[in-house]
């Protein structure tokens, strides 16, 4: 009797036959991906929707650096851009503490990998900290969801032209989405910190050091980067350009 | 057999990631990059208004610098299977797209508001 397999049930190896994984990562790591590509696309329709609005008000629309000019609790005015700059440093941090801990977790050292999970919830607070600031001076302003300032005082956020009715309209329509956009980025970071807070748990608690790999951070940490790559877009295209 | 293979297989992948001085790396170019667009907006733009203009498509272009660094490293896509970067990055470019139909678009409105 040979013991020789036959043909037909070889266990096959191509990549696409069934034999080994074609992506080489693990479900849920891919489904991860999936979820952002599609979180992607919302952003970027929302932030699309915002170039269109803007290009189609013509060089009539409110300056970022006549806009976002004060630092909350400290100046009043005269900073442009300041404020903004330490969100951004803060959240560019936060993303290089948490692929720290997906290194840590590599090397299944558990100490470090908490150690670097806590900073990166602290992070996340802090950004979500200055948001608050920031959207509670806008607010004081004037502007939010359906408001402006008084017609009159506008101008002082406009570099030049357009009629007093023309700046009033892009003024709201640049109040609507400021808010919804930040609004909707803030609340991924947000929903980021909570799920943080839950992996940081459960690395205390020693679950991930029994399963034997700490892949459920590198999960999170495909989310949170996402959140920062995100913040760039958001940042350049409302503070700078 | 096919075990053995498969776990060759990981150990080949996981030869090239991220170590900690790569990741500091990153940090600096991404914080490097922010630096610069910083530089064009509070100090070249308020000098020579003129130049407003140019800086625009400076910024996105430092912008996307800036997505590929986080995507590539960060998110680590650089050291996935190809075939799970394209299925990422090839849908992005109907965004594309989108861009093109909406700026055309708004040009139109531009008329309509006169």
């Amino acid at each position: 009797m040979s013991t020789a397999v036959s043909q037909i049930d070889e266990v096959k190896t191509t990549p696409w036959s069934g034999g080994r994984s074609p992506f080489n990562v693990e479900y849920g790591k891919l489904m991860m991906w999936f979820f952002l590509l599609s979180d992607a696309f919302t952003f970027s329709s929302l932030l699309i929707s915002y170039g269109s609005l803007r290009f189609a008000a013509n060089g009539v629309w409110p300056a970022a650096d006549k806009v976002f000019q004060s630092v909350p609790g400290l100046l009043e005015s005269g900073a442009p851009l300041v404020f903004v700059g330490l969100m951004t440093f803060i959240l560019i941090m936060s993303s290089v503490t948490m692929v720290l801990a997906v290194e840590a977790g590599h090397r299944n050292d558990k100490k470090q990998v908490t150690y670097w999970m806590i900073a990166t919830v602290i992070g996340g607070l802090m950004f979500l900290g200055c948001q608050a600031l920031e959207w509670h001076h806008l607010y004081s302003e004037g502007f939010w969801w359906g408001s402006t300032p008084a017609v009159d005082e506008l101008g002082k956020f406009f570099r030049e032209g357009g009629t007093e009715a023309v700046r009033h309209m892009t003024a709201q329509e640049f109040a609507n989405l400021f808010f919804t956009i930040t609004g909707f980025h803030g609340f991924h970071v947000f929903t980021g910190v909570i799920i943080n807070i839950i992996i940081t748990i459960n690395v205390l608690l020693g679950t991930y050091e029994k399963r034997g790999s700490y892949l459920m951070v590198e999960k999170v940490g495909l989310y949170w980067h996402f959140v920062d790559l995100v913040w760039v877009f958001v940042f350049t295209f409302f503070y700078l350009v | 057999m096919s075990a053995e293979s498969q776990e060759v297989h990981h150990e080949e992948g996981e030869h090239e990631t991220m170590t900690r001085g790569r990741i500091w790396k990153v940090f600096f170019i991404l914080l490097g990059i922010t630096c610069v667009e910083f530089f064009i907006a509070l100090i070249i733009v308020p000098k020579h208004p003129d130049l407003l203009v140019y800086a625009n498509p400076v910024y996105i272009v430092l912008t996307l610098f800036k997505a590929f660094y986080i995507v590539a490293y960060f998110m680590h896509l650089k050291f996935e299977k190809l075939g799970l970067s394209l299925s990422i990055i090839v849908p992005i470019l109907f965004i594309i797209g989108l861009i093109l139909v909406l700026t055309n678009e708004s040009h139109h409105w531009i008329s309509l508001r006169k």
